[in-house]
């Protein structure tokens, strides 16, 4: 029993000591402040009016400037849509075409099965457009920096003036959660930037909060499934390694 | 026909023509006798084999949707974590199912160093263990590149790079490997040929890893022989069984890690598709390379630090000849064991090291546990000559069943 433990235990310590020494964390910049997600945690579930208020920032702010090519407008059925509202709402885009029976690109409304339409032809473009930094497609960003959807949050709210003596390069904006303090992105969001279709008050906070829990969603579309699967899982394992360890118990019991 | 026991018609009629029956029987069965005193740091062997089985099976699956291009790679594994029907399952298996693999291995490995193992007459199995891991850490690699993120592409750039370092051919042996004279589509489709091949590859040296087993069948934690049948019990219930619990146990850990935490062994960089004009701020290997990561950094030199990350793992080929002491297990050799614990908080260290940026104190504090690491092996060599081991037992029943520990003065020296 005791080596049983030892044994275990060097499993998971090896484990965990490999998640701690994982990532680098930048040493610049402050670490973003923890927020209370409502998809973290085992039981952790994403929050619909949240999402569709973060789809309404994204598509009314960040849209234009930041892609979110990996995203169909079916896809958005997960937020609580309709195939109505979907309809109506893919139908609001131009789609680039084509080429038809003629040769001929075209542009059409949008269909349930486009994808959101990228703001730029391609990175140069958006790199021409924005002071030689293109600002990067959002689908991936929850999963593709340190902190998350804790970072992207805080970052729409870390924009603030210079400490005395510190002077923001030409062209970029202090922000003290940006690694390195200075992002080229102006502070994107302000107070009442949108007007919310639920008639939630739209503070930069709230504003953030919600972009990322609709960007978590984007990077993770599979996470309440991934959830639920897992506790089933793991309960049935558990219950299954009882009887492993107790029909190992029984075979061993003609040696002890 | 060694034998084998049946009532069942069809198992007999198979077994008449092809004893396939029977050669499992004594493979991993009831005919193939154990030391009754293994515990259960000897589970993670079958636990790496089980490993080794997830791999292939959830990689052959990823395999049928991934696109190995430079332009389209990327793009097809957010497709398999969008589209594909449990393709985030298949894909998560697959990602931490490696470094659990590594996890299972290193802990095996450890388990042979501190019972020693490697000792005659079982030097080849080790040499043979040794060469698998050589062949899981480059599988590892290549596969890490395949999803042609950040950090797949400039790992690629930098592990390739160094062998830049050999004199003369170093460029030349680099611009062969890339297949161009950057890391390209020809390096990554190579990869990926490879990432499928070398699996295969290890199961065939696990086949030459059990085979060598078998000769002498498995050491134990006393590290003594075991001499007739009272220390031996059939593999087949008593070990099946005590394997099927550590399954149990090494699916929940898993389970647990790609349910609730996939991607937390991971770094977020390689989220952000690959960029040959752009350098990540910090290019960091998976957790399970970082010692050697370290080791690497460590020296100053470019071609010595290739030498010595490489000679760390190297050097275990020629442990059986460089540890003299006939005692194998650390149970009976106070001092070595002392020993062996100190190497193992000093690669966990160069783990931690290998994580943090080369510069102040994290790079004497690397440079010194790179010298230790190295300088262990002298250590044992001496030790096995000086240490005075502690009296061994004169069977593995005796100390098994009349309470355990060490009875007569069994004379270690001749014992082995």
């Amino acid at each position: 029993m005791k080596t049983l433990t030892a044994a275990l235990l060097a499993g998971l310590f090896i484990a965990q000591l490999a998640a701690g020494i994982g990532p680098v964390h930048a040493a610049e910049g402050a670490g973003p402040p923890k927020h209370n997600w409502p998809f973290s945690g085992v039981f952790g579930r994403f929050d619909r009016a949240a999402m569709q208020r973060g789809l309404q920032v994204y598509r009314e702010v960040c849209s234009a400037c930041h892609g979110l090519k990996y995203i169909a407008f079916r896809n958005l059925e997960a937020l609580g849509y309709g195939e109505e509202e979907i309809k109506a709402m893919a139908a609001e885009y131009t789609i680039a075409d084509g080429p038809n029976d003629d040769g001929d690109m075209f542009e059409r409304p949008g269909r349930p099965s486009d994808y959101f339409p990228s703001p730029f032809a391609n990175d140069k473009a958006a790199a021409a457009a924005n002071n030689g930094a293109a600002p990067p497609d959002l689908s991936l960003m929850a999963k593709a920096r340190p902190g998350g959807p804790d970072q992207i949050r805080a970052l729409m709210l870390g924009y603030e003036d210079p400490p005395a003596g510190v002077e923001a390069m030409e062209g970029l904006h202090f922000n003290i959660y940006f690694p390195g303090n200075q992002i080229a992105m102006a502070a994107p969001l302000s107070e009442g930037a949108v007007e919310y279709a639920d008639g939630t008050e739209a503070t930069v906070e709230q504003m953030a909060t919600d972009v990322a829990n609709f960007l978590m969603w984007t990077a993770e579309p599979y996470l309440e499934e991934r959830h639920s699967m897992g506790i089933k899982v793991i309960l049935f394992l558990l219950v299954f390694t009882g009887i492993l360890y107790a029909a190992k118990r029984k075979v061993w019991s003609d040696l002890h | 026909m060694s034998g084998l026991k049946t009532n069942n018609a069809v198992i007999r009629w198979i077994e008449y023509r092809l004893p396939i029956f029977s050669f499992l029987d004594h493979a991993v069965g009831s005919q193939y006798p154990t030391p009754r005193n293994l515990n259960y740091w000897w589970n993670y062997g079958s636990l790496a084999g089980l490993a080794l089985v997830i791999m292939i099976l959830t990689g052959i699956m990823l395999a049928m949707q991934y696109t190995p291009h430079v332009t389209l790679a990327f793009d097809s594994v957010e497709r398999i974590m969008r589209d594909v029907n449990s393709g985030w399952l298949l894909r998560y298996i697959h990602m931490n199912g490696g470094s659990i693999f590594f996890v299972t291995v290193y802990i095996h490995l450890f388990r042979g160093l501190y019972y020693g193992s490697y000792k005659a007459p079982r030097e080849l199995l080790w040499m043979i263990g040794v060469a698998l891991l050589l062949l899981m850490m480059a599988t590892a690699f290549m596969g890490y590149v395949l999803p042609w993120g950040q950090m797949s592409f400039w790992a690629a750039t930098v592990i390739t790079n160094l062998f830049s370092a050999v004199p003369l051919i170093g460029e030349s042996i680099v611009t062969w490997l890339w297949g161009g004279f950057a890391v390209g589509n020809p390096t990554l489709n190579r990869f990926y040929a490879l990432h499928y091949l070398l699996p295969f590859v290890i199961v065939g040296v696990v086949v030459l890893h059990i085979w060598a087993l078998h000769r002498f069948g498995s050491n134990n934690p006393l590290g003594i022989d075991a001499d007739g049948p009272q220390d031996k019990i059939p593999f087949h219930p008593y070990y099946t069984a005590k394997d099927a619990f550590g399954v149990g146990v090494f699916l929940l850990v898993l389970s647990a890690i790609v349910f609730f935490a996939p991607n937390s062994l991971g770094e977020a960089d390689n989220y952000i598709p690959a960029n040959p004009l752009s350098t990540p701020a910090h290019i960091v290997p998976e957790w399970y390379f970082l010692p050697y990561y370290a080791i690497l950094r460590a020296i100053p030199d470019k071609l010595l630090g290739v030498i010595a990350m490489f000679g760390s793992i190297l050097i275990l080929f020629v442990l059986p000849w460089i540890d003299r002491s006939p005692v194998r297990s650390a149970k009976f050799r106070p001092i070595y064991k002392q020993f062996f614990w100190i190497f193992l908080a000093d690669c966990i260290l160069l783990g931690y090291i290998g994580a943090k940026p080369p510069e102040g104190m994290f790079l004497i504090v690397g440079r010194v546990a790179t010298a230790y690491y190295f300088l262990h092996f002298v250590i044992i060599f001496v030790l096995s000559y000086v240490e005075r081991p502690r009296p061994l037992p004169n069977s593995i029943s005796e100390a098994v069943l009349k309470g355990g520990g060490a009875t007569a003065a069994a004379k270690a020296r001749e014992k082995a």
